[in-house]
């Protein structure tokens, strides 16, 4: 019986940790992290076997309670007691040190991954969304996106985390654990992806009204495809030629669009929300509440309080021709 | 008078006629007078401790109601049944209700009731003190639920981190509201705890050495001074916060050289030994269950006493590892770890001495034994899961998840409700004088037992599949939906455990089997006089000379010679509480219910305009004039009249 | 009969010190106090490490006059405060009560050179930054437990002087000092760190 039991739990592991991220490690962080788990794990479920069994195995072999209670006490069983009780004392301290020494070594072992020039990227959290930028020594190449990451397998980024309003928190469960955006306290850490993938992350700190609308991905690409990406990012927006394009175009520039969002490349330098200069690449909007297809956009122009009630963004009356050419410029945004 | 301490004694007819004289005469002053403004004014530790556990529980449904909608919300991915700004609020009053209205509240409670009578005595030290700690205790709770009812609750958590919880991102009187709470709470949490040591350190029975002492009042000294030492530094930061808010301090205003971390470490300072001043009396609740239950005393009663007093030193050394995630200097974060994983240890040398007087004893079971053998594989859990999280980088994953949100429901459901639950069936006979139902009591157990791990559980598996807390709602494809729709129909199976339970408990008032003065065969004083207990809790105030006296089969003799006719009890002195004085304690009065109204007054007024302190202690200093002056001593008490 | 029954009626009704519940319950408050003192007192430790210059520029050093002027008379109170403690044991009533009143003056003036300290000698408001907010809350609670405790002299003067009185009042004389001491002591870390530690820090 408990070799089949043993049989299902392992199963059920592998089934369950195939959509349990910490558990499905993306890189050599997590992949660490994920080991000190499944050592505490084991042994922690040995040591409730052991104390679930011998509970068990006391009531069931309970001595018949006849007599009335008696402060007597046999010493020899007092002694066999007590000598169990030191037994657990001193294996549960040892247990404790074994662990506080892995977790120190697994903590030394993820500070030791930093690399050489590693990739940097300075995430700020907002409320409720994700600014993104990359840096570069040279200014010009310096990329700024929003609630989408892209980064290279197999090479170390260093994640600086912001923030200018309320504390959130960066995490991506399948690459590694979270560190909090603290406004006036800057951190960081590192993370690399080992695979290329979507690696989803969330907000992990209460933050506010949207807190759970606060996504962002990950997303490892081959260097060269990730090199692509880079490249294309770094270029401005184009203003459109077509004239129905180049309608919604006037309408993002004159209206209140440009107040609070940047388009490289065009007048608008907003920064109040964020930049939106390859908004048609992205897979998903508002921070990972809506997937970017023409109809949600456009829900979420006109109404988005009706998709994530509480956002910063505005509500917006445009009419059925407006919107279609706004969206056509916006979808030239790749 | 009776000369045995316990049920039987044997009385000549010249002392039992004495012993009705002066029960009679000790019924007349310590008496309570009767109808509502006796109710009001009422110095009695175990009326005020009643009053308490009857309000804590009504408090417990009430925020139980509040996680029943959370789970209700959580059933079904993109759910919209509740909006993101009501859910914020539920939240926040869900775990302020429980940890500030319920938890610590009824554990204290319990100690007031039952400290003075296992002590051997007949009330506590500061009678009117511990009324006025009542209605303080409940206008603050009624202040938090009428805003709530007037959609104006507090919506940043139970925690409340700044800055969103500051001036700039939480406009209105919300988060007021919250730190007005802290500071109703608190001043009574601090009362309560002054009672409980004073009580325990000075009005021991003769004979009552600090090594005879039950453990339960062992657990409630150790809380009340974990209770002094950590509430001052959230009654500092709430007021650090209500000041940020109301008057422009900048205490947490980055842009002003405050700081968002000093928020998070005086609140965890005093919000990780929160959590072992809830589980610290629930050891208590437990050593007295199973030593009863297994006929014999605990085993290592020294142990068991060391490991209280580590639990409650080591308690305040852990703080950090609630801010792991913040960016700490290595050595901290290794020191943490360290003194998070080691408090382990006391916790185990308890376990394991329970396991022990289970295993040497011979075990009776009854219903509250059943709570108590939950309690222990439950507990074991949440201690586990505990010590995973106490390790810096798994803790990096699963702080601010749902994996967290399991761990402290095992400790505290699994570590302190179980045991209290236990507890109210054990007490019960004492409490009202009628025995609770057996099976009942088992039905209860079990549907709570296997709701509680339908709940909790899965929350684990959905905190490592990505799932953060103080969420409102999760995408359909993010692979969490099977995990809280178990978790939500386990809600359902736990609430109905616990309506049986308190089915069971209404049955017992009414129509429970009479439960005579021991009906569990247990050890403590308490159990030496009736169910329940007079107003004066004994005839004749005990003595003692071993631990479980009413274990014990020789004779002991009582105290005489203190006065019947004004409320007079024995203060004790020193490690072997030797009768040191006789003292009289004060009766009725209105005056600590209308101080509490002074102060809720002053505090409500603060919420708008810093002049509610001024007008709040003007009022007070009328109250306290009033409650301080002298009021008719009887002659042997007086000095000197008028000059 | 005697083996059976321990007869306590022989015990006095009155008790001073520790032997007191009361004593007790008064060391249960300076515990309480002294821990919310001590945890604003970290804070400023801890806020110190957000500033360049301490007192930020544009406040100057807390000027020492008024505040060393608290600190004679704080500690100078004790004197009067001891006396008045020894003459409660020996329950003279009017000793005591003039005592408790030269008790109440002391309490007024440090209340006033207090107000002092508020109104010039910090150089900054409660709002100005960080630095101004925690002194003023240090100066602010400090100040508080004057005020309770002069106003508690004062009440149990009134007690004595208008009568009747008991036993209990002179215990309560005796507790009323023993919250008196803790004030005054308290206020020599106060002072540093607010006064004296910014010319270190």
């Amino acid at each position: 019986m408990s070799r089949a039991a043993i049989v299902v739990a392992a199963v059920a592991c592998a089934a369950c940790s195939g959509r349990m991220p910490v558990l499905d490690p993306g890189g050599p962080q997590a992949a660490r992290i994920a080991t000190y788990w499944w050592i505490v794990f084991w042994l922690s479920a040995l040591i409730l076997a052991a104390v679930v069994a011998f509970l068990l195995h006391t009531l069931a072999h309970r001595r018949v309670a006849a007599a009335p209670a008696s402060l007597v006490e046999d010493t020899r069983v007092e002694r066999r007691l007590a000598l169990g009780v030191a037994a657990a004392v001193g294996l549960t301290a040892l247990t404790l040190v074994v662990l506080l020494v892995t977790s120190v070594a697994t903590g030394r072992a993820l500070r030791s991954f930093g690399g050489t020039d590693p990739l940097t990227l300075e995430v700020t959290g907002y409320q409720w969304w994700w600014d993104v930028e990359y840096w570069d020594p040279v200014p010009s190449q310096r990329v700024r996106t929003a609630n989408e990451i892209h980064i290279p397998v197999g090479r170390p980024v260093l994640v600086k985390t912001r923030s200018l309003d309320v504390i959130h928190s960066f995490w991506v469960p399948g690459l590694h654990g979270k560190k909090d955006n603290i406004p006036g306290h800057g951190s960081s850490l590192v993370l690399q992806a080992d695979r290329a993938g979507t690696f989803i992350g969330r907000c992990a700190e209460f933050c506010g009204v949207q807190h759970a609308h606060m996504q962002l991905l990950v997303i490892a690409d081959q260097p060269e495809v990730f090199d692509a990406w880079l490249q294309a990012q770094r270029r401005s927006a184009v203003v459109p030629t077509d004239a129905f394009a180049r309608h919604g175009f006037d309408l993002f520039m004159t209206g209140p669009c440009a107040l609070c969002h940047t388009v490289l490349g065009t007048p608008a330098g907003g920064r109040r929300g964020p930049d939106l200069t390859h908004l048609a690449s992205r897979r998903t909007l508002a921070a990972g509440t809506l997937p970017n297809t023409v109809g949600h956009l456009a829900g979420w122009i006109i109404d988005p309080q009706a998709q994530k009630p509480g956002a910063q963004m505005p509500g917006n009356a445009f009419g059925a021709d407006d919107l279609s050419a706004l969206l056509a410029f916006l979808g030239g945004l790749s | 008078m009776s000369s045995t301490v316990g049920p039987t004694s044997t009385l000549a007819p010249g002392e039992a006629a004495r012993e009705t004289l002066d029960r009679a005469a000790l019924e007349r002053v310590w008496s309570t007078p009767p109808g509502f403004l006796g109710w009001l004014t009422s110095a009695s530790h175990k009326s005020v401790a009643l009053r308490y556990i009857v309000t804590a529980f009504g408090f417990f449904a009430l925020g139980g109601v509040l996680a029943a909608l959370m789970r209700l919300q959580l059933a079904r991915p993109e759910s919209r049944l509740i909006g993101p700004d009501l859910y914020n609020q539920i939240f926040t009053m869900h775990g302020s209700t429980m940890m500030f209205l319920f938890a610590v509240p009824v554990m204290e409670a319990f100690g007031i009731y039952l400290v003075p009578l296992m002590i051997g005595t007949r009330n506590v030290a500061f009678p009117r003190m511990n009324n006025f700690g009542y209605w303080i205790y409940l206008f603050g709770g009624l202040m938090l639920w009428t805003a709530f009812a007037l959609d104006i609750g507090p919506d940043t958590g139970w925690f409340a981190y700044v800055p969103l919880s500051g001036p700039a991102y939480s406009p209105g009187k919300r988060v007021d509201i919250w730190a007005q709470l802290i500071t109703f709470t608190e001043i009574a949490a601090l009362v309560a705890a002054v009672e409980l040591i004073v009580t325990t350190l000075k009005m021991r029975c003769p004979g009552m050495s600090l090594n005879r002492m039950p453990l339960f009042v062992w657990a409630m000294l150790v809380t009340a001074f974990m209770v002094i030492f950590a509430m001052p530094a959230i009654m500092v930061a709430s007021t650090m916060l209500a000041m940020d808010r109301l008057v422009d301090t900048h205490f947490f205003n980055p842009a002003e050289g405050g700081d968002a971390l000093l928020w998070q470490h005086l609140f965890w300072f005093f919000g990780h030994p929160e959590v072992y001043i809830i589980f610290i009396p629930a050891t208590g609740f437990v050593s007295t269950i199973v030593s009863t239950f297994a006929r014999r005393r605990i085993f290592g009663y020294p142990a068991m006493v060391l490991a209280l007093i580590a639990t409650g030193f080591l308690g305040f050394s852990l703080w950090v590892h609630h801010m792991f995630a913040v960016g700490l200097p290595q050595l901290g974060e290794a020191f943490f770890t360290a003194a998070s994983m080691m408090i382990a240890i006391p916790s185990g040398i308890q376990v394991f001495c329970w396991l022990a007087t289970l295993r040497g004893g011979r075990i009776v079971m009854r219903a509250p034994l059943l709570w108590a053998l939950g309690f222990i594989a439950l507990f074991v859990i949440g201690g586990l899961t505990g010590v995973m999280t106490a390790a810096v980088p798994l803790d990096l994953q699963l702080h601010d998840t749902y994996f967290v949100v399991a761990h402290f429901h095992y400790v505290l459901i699994g570590g302190a409700l179980f045991p209290l639950l236990g507890a109210v069936l054990f007490w019960l006979p004492k409490m009202c004088g009628r025995m609770p139902d057996e099976r009942l009591g088992r039905v209860s157990f079990w549907i709570t037992f296997v709701g509680f791990n339908l709940t909790f559980f899965p929350m684990h598996l959905l905190g490592l599949g990505g799932m953060p807390r103080r969420v409102y709602t999760y995408a359909r494809d993010a692979g969490l939906t099977t995990g809280n729709v178990v978790a939500s129909a386990g809600a359902v199976v736990l609430t109905a455990g616990i309506l049986v339970f308190l089915a069971n408990v209404a049955w017992t008032l009414r129509r429970g089997a009479p439960a005579g003065d021991d009906p569990w065969g247990a050890e403590t004083l308490e159990w030496a006089t009736a169910s329940p207990p007079p107003s004066y809790n004994f005839a004749y105030l005990p003595t003692v000379d071993g631990q479980a006296p009413l274990w014990s089969t020789q004779e002991r003799p009582v105290v005489t010679g203190l006065r019947t006719d004004v409320r007079e009890v024995l203060i004790t002195d020193g490690v072997d509480a030797t009768p040191d004085h006789r003292h009289r304690l004060d009766g009725a009065s209105v005056w600590p219910f209308l101080t509490a109204v002074a102060a809720t007054i002053g505090v409500v007024t603060a919420l708008f305009t810093p002049w509610g302190v001024t007008i709040g202690s003007l009022l007070a200093l009328v109250t306290l004039t009033g409650w301080f002056w002298p009021r008719g001593a009887p002659a042997h008490e007086t000095v000197e009249q008028r000059p | 009969m005697s083996q059976r029954a321990l007869d306590v009626s022989a015990l006095p009704t009155i008790a001073y010190g520790p032997r007191a519940s009361i004593w007790w319950g008064v060391l249960g408050l300076v515990a309480i106090e002294g821990s919310a003192l001590a945890i604003v007192g970290v804070s400023y430790l801890y806020l110190r490490q957000n500033f360049v210059a301490w007192p930020p520029p544009g406040t100057p050093l807390p000027a020492l006059g008024a505040a060393t002027g608290d600190l004679v008379v704080l500690l100078a109170s004790i004197v009067p405060m001891a006396i008045v403690d020894r003459l409660a044991r020996a329950e003279r009533r009017r000793p005591v009560a003039i005592g408790l009143g030269v008790m109440v003056l002391l309490g007024l003036a440090s209340l006033a050179l207090r107000a002092l300290q508020f109104a010039g000698a910090l150089g900054c408001r409660w709002d100005s930054h960080a630095y101004g907010s925690v002194v003023w809350t240090l100066l602010g609670m400090h100040a508080a437990h004057v005020l309770t405790s002069t106003l508690e002299n004062a009440l149990l003067m009134a007690v004595l002087v208008v009568g009747p009185v008991e036993h209990k009042d002179f215990v309560d004389a005796h507790v009323n000092a023993f919250y008196w001491y803790f004030i005054a002591a308290v206020w020599v870390p106060t002072y540093a760190l607010v006064y004296l530690a910014p010319r270190f820090l």
